[in-house]
């Protein structure tokens, strides 16, 4: 089978999501990765290092400069044409545009792939997790599919070794969508999606000052910040730190969470992680029936002594 | 200008979902069904943009059977002008619904769609996008804010980076995130106001809309348990338990 999926990337470089990705797709057959932007050289040359891509379709104009769907999804439609496959990474981006090019090209998609059951046969998550459903495409139509990229290792990165095919595609964009800023939250903290070690705070923390606690926390450990949906709803933190459902899916090594009660729609954001530490006052909080180690108790009085601690192991 | 706004009959966000005993699919007797979260949030901006004169109308339609109707009356109760209902007893699936949309939306000749970002029962979050593709219009998904000026909508979209801005003019989709507003409760008096209001049923095949290959459903699996559940009584013993796990 011939599989074309899309890379995500911003400023030269791919997302973590793509890596990931990529070792859905290898499972499908012959990958090749297509890059969308109005400079592809260094992403270009960052993709034809990952292990097992065959080519790099790389298409370069000004019209990609920002990742719109509604410029991206014809030109994918396109570039289809000569694959079986398509898949994007189940991220915003992916989100976004996988649904316009396949509803394009006439074809049913799979969200958020989880598992390949079959030659066309797709394991994934409904209703926030709770429930695994299998679907299979019908045969002769295209798989097009995002990637729930927490449930997939990256493929290795080595030499560059994929030829790379600069492509012209003949294909009319719209000017009715136009890009206007993009406001990214500013942090040197490593990335929530793929950082080994997430500490995250709810609604008991309390207020955007007292978040310092957690920021600080996460620093000693070298983590990235997620928060509940009642942290953002309630302003403590920005919407990109949401861990859930509607928010980022995760799977860090170690999970610690503080003041976040565990709503169902919290938990499948987490399910995948390998440790899960709850600190939480409510005895009865559910987030304590999946946390391989849970502490009742005040996040305030916990979270110092747990610093202190921490320094001692250190030293 | 006229809103469309699109409502999915979903089980209740509040209602933990079981699987039925030969996992042959979701328990849904006895279970309450409301409006996908994500639509009420749809309705409550269309009714936002017609309050503040920006549009005259605001029509909801669903895809589904019969029941969908009480759906349709409580968006209505909140205070959408008329309802429609497609009325099928099969399961339709994003790109189905893109096209019965497309349909509704040519026929009533509506300027803006605003639409939920997924549904959270089959968790697709592709409706919008689909019927974006096959109107030819422009796409405007997860939306947090929603401004409208000279025949063009400036939307901020809650993305992965964080807010992302852009301009698409009119006609446009638009679907939401949880962020965008908080809707309202409805009061008694509406509810009964709602029941006069119009409700118009259309069996899907008298609409003449192609329905286009489908996934086929092959199975159903409860999640692989956590075992969870250990307490520990102090730091002494979490930083203790995280040594042996080696986390720490």
């Amino acid at each position: 089978m011939k599989v074309l999926l899309i890379a995500e990337h911003a400023n030269g470089k791919l997302n973590p999501s793509t890596a990931k990705s990529l070792t859905c797709a290898a499972r499908l057959g012959d990958v090749d990765i297509a890059i969308f932007s109005d400079s592809v050289d260094a992403v270009a040359e960052k993709a034809a290092a990952l292990d097992g891509v065959k080519n790099v379709i790389a298409v370069e104009r000004a019209e990609n400069a920002n990742p719109l769907a509604a410029v991206l999804a014809p030109q994918i439609a396109k570039l289809a044409e000569d694959y079986d496959a398509v898949l994007m990474p189940s991220t915003t981006f992916g989100k976004d545009v996988m649904p316009r090019a396949a509803a394009l090209m006439g074809v049913p998609q799979v969200s958020d792939i989880m598992d390949v059951a079959g030659e066309r046969e797709f394991q994934r998550p409904i209703y926030a997790g709770n429930v695994l459903t299998t679907v299979k495409v019908p045969d002769g139509q295209k798989i097009c599919g995002t990637v729930r990229v927490a449930s997939w290792q990256p493929a290795p990165a080595g030499e560059a070794v994929a030829s790379i095919d600069k492509r012209e595609l003949d294909v009319e964009l719209p000017s009715h969508t136009r890009f206007v800023k993009l406001e990214a939250s500013k942090s040197d903290r490593p990335d929530l999606q793929s950082a080994p070690v997430v500490i995250s705070g709810g609604r008991g923390v309390g207020s955007k000052e007292n978040f310092d606690i957690i920021y600080r926390f996460a620093d000693k450990l070298g983590a990235a910040v997620g928060a509940s949906r009642a942290a953002v709803d309630a302003g403590f933190v920005p919407n990109d730190m949401q861990v859930g459902q509607t928010g980022k899916i995760i799977a860090p090594d170690l999970y610690m969470c503080f003041g976040i009660s565990g709503a169902i729609q919290h938990v499948t954001g987490i399910k995948d992680a390998g440790t899960i530490v709850a600190v939480n006052k409510d005895p009865d909080a559910p987030i304590f029936e999946i946390a391989d180690i849970g502490l009742v108790g005040d996040l305030f009085e916990i979270l110092p002594k747990l610093e202190e601690a921490i320094d001692a192991e250190k030293s | 200008m006229k809103i469309l706004v699109p409502i999915k009959r979903v089980i209740d966000y509040n209602v933990r979902v079981q699987l039925k005993r030969d996992n042959s699919g979701v328990q849904t007797d006895g279970v309450k069904m409301s409006i996908n979260p994500f639509d009420e949030i749809a309705v409550e901006e269309a009714l936002r943009i017609k309050e503040r004169g920006d549009a005259e109308e605001v029509i909801v339609v669903s895809i589904g059977a019969k029941v969908c109707e009480q759906q349709i009356r409580n968006a209505l109760a909140m205070g959408a002008d008329r309802g429609i209902l497609v009325e099928t007893d099969d399961a339709v699936q994003p790109l189905g619904a893109a096209r019965i949309l497309q349909k509704i939306r040519e026929e009533e000749g509506t300027d803006l769609v605003i639409m939920g970002k997924q549904a959270i029962d089959d968790d697709c979050n592709q409706t919008g996008q689909m019927l974006a593709a096959i109107s030819n219009l422009p796409q405007a998904t997860f939306g947090s804010k929603v401004e409208l000026a000279n025949g063009k909508a400036t939307v901020t979209r809650e993305v992965d980076e964080g807010l992302e801005v852009i301009e698409v003019d009119l006609p446009a989709i638009i679907t939401t995130d949880l962020r965008l507003n908080e809707p309202r409760f409805v009061k008694m008096p509406d509810i009964m106001k709602a029941k006069k209001k119009p409700l118009d049923v259309k069996p899907l095949a008298d609409l003449g809309v192609e329905m286009p290959p489908a996934l086929e459903n092959t199975g159903y699996a409860p999640p692989p348990k956590r075992e969870g559940g250990k307490k520990v009584e102090s730091v002494e013993e979490l930083v203790e338990a995280m040594k042996n796990k080696g986390v720490l």
